[in-house]
């Protein structure tokens, strides 16, 4: 998704003029997600309007107190000190003011509960929804699968490695963007089903106000409903390994008539590509290596490292491996269907034949592997036709 | 224990009569309450100095969008270890040095109840901090999976350092544990006559309460690591829902552990707090009982508050209720407590010596953090705030311009008392005024941040955030930097150069503490005190 590329030049200027940045920032973002720089978001739900409310009430209450409370405090440092000739009263204590000031604070917590608990059960009813979607977090991506339509994607980070090193300037969107956002309807009551692969997750988007953990194994469940079509942005909020910080999420809301267009579209594509795959003859080896060069930077090099060394002790390395200098099969084997215990993905459901045959093939010629042999698509049809 | 000396003139060995061997053997096989305390202190400095160091890292590599400094895998052991060893390392330790420097004087007990386990409880500590950094150096780094280990982060994709890391957390509750008995016996048994319950100084009262949270909790670390030793290499499945288990039960256990914990490290504070405002305020403590009744009830509701961490793991919504009321019941002591504090000052006949500076910080800066802690008890505004800088700032609010500028307030406060000397006042005022600018640059904005959407343990973020975590990072470095005056300042104490102390050493100081001499003698309270 790369929606707001013409912004792009600001990211060197960023540094030395934040403030001329950050309003260019906010001017170049769409319409739905509005840019906070010192506060929580409104946000573009009812819920999210109520979770806003609540937070400022609570913040003004404690505002409100602390002036008395800090008010009588430098009040008396100012009044009551000794350059000023004080004598120190004796009194230490009275029941009648410890009953008062325990009293009070119970009364404004009350009146804080109610909508509090209100807010908090209306967040939690999931029932009544007319389109659901399981949200499952791996290390370092997102799946989303719509339960009503045969529709479902990986969504993972758009922003490239070299903005990341400093190599290249930084988009405004940077570290927010994805390759595929979920797309929702607007107007309709969405529920969600989170899940993981892995490690625990936290699937976070500020403008639903949502904030739930995907947790491996287990089920959790939560609904939205948008009424401002708009691009959302959110993020994976529990530490879940080394990219933790580099898993947004990004959701595009569209009218109910775009949105069922794109869904038409993304089963007519599904098609397609199937039906490619079906046809396709072989690649040649630098159509392999260009295509594999790039799945490899978006899928592998989080862990195997750009240079193909890994991470000592944390991640094995591919460059000499056995594996990738080996027999093919057992290279095709691990990348389809990963390694259980570790940090190694199944590959096989997340990229398509083309994309896995390339990257396979990359992976024994890069880095002085130079095995000089090319893995097909068909190989890897053949492998996932095989199974485990 | 000493005996009585008789014919000095033809022993003038015992002439020196605390009889302390010279040297390492001081220091090593020590039963002495104040040079164990010492060593706790010393500790502790340097803990906060390593634990301080990771945190210089992170915030290099915050300080601007992209990756500068180090690989996301080494960010996040920087996260975890600085957790680990500041909790554990920093401010525990120097809660234990000053119960023992600090305890026996006020109660007029000769020493602590059971010496050697003092000596053991101790030394275990820097085997333990040994083992945990040695891990920075291994193949794979240190534990990563932040300072509260989430399973399965912790079990299943960990790496080979897990084994150190519980080797390490389990001597730290050995520790602990014997450190809190110790506070325990000593207090329940060897109390000076007329030192009656209702007349035990606040610090003891804190210290008290806190040894028991310690022995009911530190337990359940141990056995929340235990578990994630035997799943990570004994093939159970506590925290693997593949083979049964649930990676939510390692949140509960934890927490369990956790929430007491977040107690442990700021209930001394409470009583050092209010010994000192009494002192500089020439003024008793207001409302004492209730004091005593606020720090017991929020030890109590320490326990059945564990779930607020845990508000979006997807808990029923009765439970969620339950965890909102109960967090939102302990602002009721905790204000209780503030007020108590300003009550005290109200109409005393103040002067604002460091201690008493940091302390007057400690109420405004922790409260703070107390009313962050409130919104998070907000559940619907909570999931807005989970897991984001907001998070971060609340925490630090009450751990480091809490618990750390309570501690850094004791110091000041008895150090004459144990070095005989006055520390120097103006450098202690400038470290003061540093410390408290430097450390607001640091944690305010991540309030900021936090709200606008930043999640904390990230290495890089968008870059909408950019200015205010350059502006942080500012802050950080320059309040590492201001702690070096700190340790000037107790540098000059301990090598003897300054004004010396008096026995009383403050005009309005009470207590048993500052009826012995300054500094304080090897052995003090031979014969017990009788407190009328």
């Amino acid at each position: 998704m790369r929606h707001h590329s013409s912004g792009s030049r600001q990211a060197r200027t960023f540094l030395y003029h934040p403030l001329a940045a950050a309003t260019l920032l906010a001017a170049s973002l769409p319409a739905g997600a509005q840019e906070q720089r010192f506060n929580m978001t409104r946000g573009a739900t009812e819920i999210s309007q109520q979770v806003f409310d609540l937070h400022m009430t609570i913040f003004y209450i404690c505002v409100a107190i602390a002036a008395i409370v800090f008010g009588l405090m430098f009040w008396s440092i100012v009044r009551h000190r000794k350059s000023r000739g004080v004598v120190p009263a004796q009194f230490h204590g009275s029941m009648k003011i410890e009953l008062v000031w325990t009293a009070i604070p119970v009364l404004i917590l009350v009146a804080m509960a109610v909508p509090a608990t209100r807010t908090l059960i209306a967040m939690e009813d999931a029932s009544a929804s007319e389109l659901t979607v399981l949200v499952t977090g791996s290390q370092w991506k997102w799946h989303y699968k719509y339960l009503d339509y045969p529709i479902e994607f990986y969504s993972v980070l758009a922003t490239p490695r070299a903005q990341i090193a400093n190599e290249a300037e930084k988009d405004p969107d940077y570290l927010m963007a994805v390759d595929k956002p979920l797309v929702l309807p607007t107007g309709k009551k969405v529920r969600f089903l989170l899940t993981a692969d892995d490690v625990i997750h936290s699937w976070w988007v500020p403008d639903f106000a949502i904030k739930k953990d995907a947790v491996p194994g287990f089920i959790n469940e939560t609904w939205t409903r948008v009424d401002k079509p708009g691009l959302y942005y959110g993020k994976c909020a529990e530490l879940c390994g080394r990219d933790h910080g580099f898993m947004p999420v990004a959701v595009d809301v569209k009218s109910p008539e775009e949105f069922e267009a794109w869904t038409v579209a993304q089963v007519a594509a599904a098609e397609q590509a199937k039906a490619e795959a079906a046809t396709a003859g072989p690649m040649a080896m630098d159509e392999l290596m260009a295509l594999g060069q790039k799945v490899y930077d978006s899928a592998c090099v989080a862990c195997h490292q750009a240079n193909g060394e890994g991470l000592a002790g944390v991640f094995p390395g591919l460059k000499g491996s056995a594996i990738a200098v080996g027999e093919p099969a057992a290279h095709i084997h691990i990348v389809l269907f990963g390694k259980a215990g570790t940090a190694m993905q199944a590959f096989g459901k997340q990229l398509s034949a083309k994309e896995l045959a390339a990257v396979i093939t990359y992976e024994r010629n890069a880095w002085g592997n130079a095995k000089g042999d090319m893995v097909q698509p068909a190989d890897v049809a053949a492998a996932i036709e095989k199974g485990e | 224990m000493s005996t009585q000396i008789t014919g000095t003139l033809d022993a003038p060995g015992h002439l020196d009569h605390d009889h302390k061997p010279r040297g390492l053997a001081r220091w090593l096989f020590s039963t002495n309450h104040k040079d164990i305390g010492t060593l706790y202190l010393l500790f502790s400095l340097t803990m906060l100095f390593i634990g301080g160091s990771l945190a210089m890292v992170i915030r290099a590599e915050l300080f601007q969008p992209g990756l500068q400094f180090v690989d996301p895998h080494f960010f996040n052991q920087m996260t975890t270890v600085h957790g680990l060893v500041m909790v554990f390392g920093a401010v525990m330790p120097a809660f234990v040095g000053l119960a023992n420097w600090m305890i026996p004087l006020m109660i007029g007990a000769p020493d602590m109840a059971l010496p050697r386990v003092n000596n053991w409880s101790f030394w275990i500590l820097p085997c333990a901090f040994t083992i945990l950094l040695s891990t920075l150096f291994m193949e794979g780094g240190a534990p990563a999976a932040g300072w509260t280990f989430y399973a399965p982060l912790s079990t299943t994709y960990s790496g080979d350092s897990t084994a150190f890391f519980v080797l390490a957390v389990h001597l730290m509750g050995v520790s602990s544990i014997m450190g809190a008995i110790n506070v325990i016996v000593t207090i329940w048994n060897m109390r000076a006559p007329g030192m009656t319950w209702m007349k035990m100084p606040l610090f003891v009262w804190t210290w008290l309460i806190t040894a028991f949270l310690l022995i009911a909790v530190m337990p359940v670390l141990a056995g929340v690591v235990t578990m994630v030793l035997t799943d990570k290499y004994f093939g159970t499945s506590f925290f693997d829902a593949a083979g049964g288990g649930d990676p939510v039960m390692f949140q509960h256990i934890f927490w369990f552990f956790g929430h007491p914990e977040v107690y442990i490290m700021i209930l001394p504070a409470f009583g050092i707090v209010s010994s000192i405002i009494p002192t500089f305020a020439r003024k008793p403590l207001f409302g004492y009982e209730s004091m005593v009744v606020a720090t017991a009830s929020i030890a109590f509701l320490s326990f059945i508050v564990w779930g607020h961490h845990m508000f979006t793991t997807g808990m029923p919504v009765v439970a969620e209720i339950f965890f909102m009321y109960a967090t939102m019941l302990i602002a009721v002591p905790t204000g209780v407590k503030v007020f108590n504090w300003v009550a005290t000052m109200w109409r005393g006949s103040m002067t604002f010596e460091v201690p008493m500076m940091f302390s007057l910080a400690f109420i405004v800066l922790f409260t703070i953090g107390g009313f962050s802690g409130l919104m998070l008890a907000i559940i619907p505004a909570d999931f807005q705030y989970q897991d984001t800088y907001f998070v971060v700032a609340h925490f630090h609010y009450v751990l480091v311009t809490g618990a750390v500028f309570g501690i850094i307030a004791a110091v000041y406060y008895w150090i004459p008392k144990w070095t005989g000397v006055m520390y120097n006042e103006r450098l202690a005022q400038v470290h003061f005024w540093c410390s408290l600018i430097s450390v607001n640059m640091l944690f305010f904005p991540m309030h900021f941040v936090g709200l606008a959407g930043m999640p904390r343990r990230i290495p890089d973020y968008a870059l909408q955030f950019a200015d205010l975590n350059a502006f942080m990072s500012i802050g950080g470095f320059l309040f590492g930097l201001s702690q070096l005056l700190f340790v000037w300042g107790v540098v000059r104490c301990m090598r003897g150069i300054g004004e010396r102390a008096t026995d009383q050493v403050w005009e309005g100081a009470q207590g048993l503490e500052w009826e012995v001499p300054s500094p304080a003698p090897y052995h003090t309270f031979d014969t017990p005190p009788v407190v009328k």
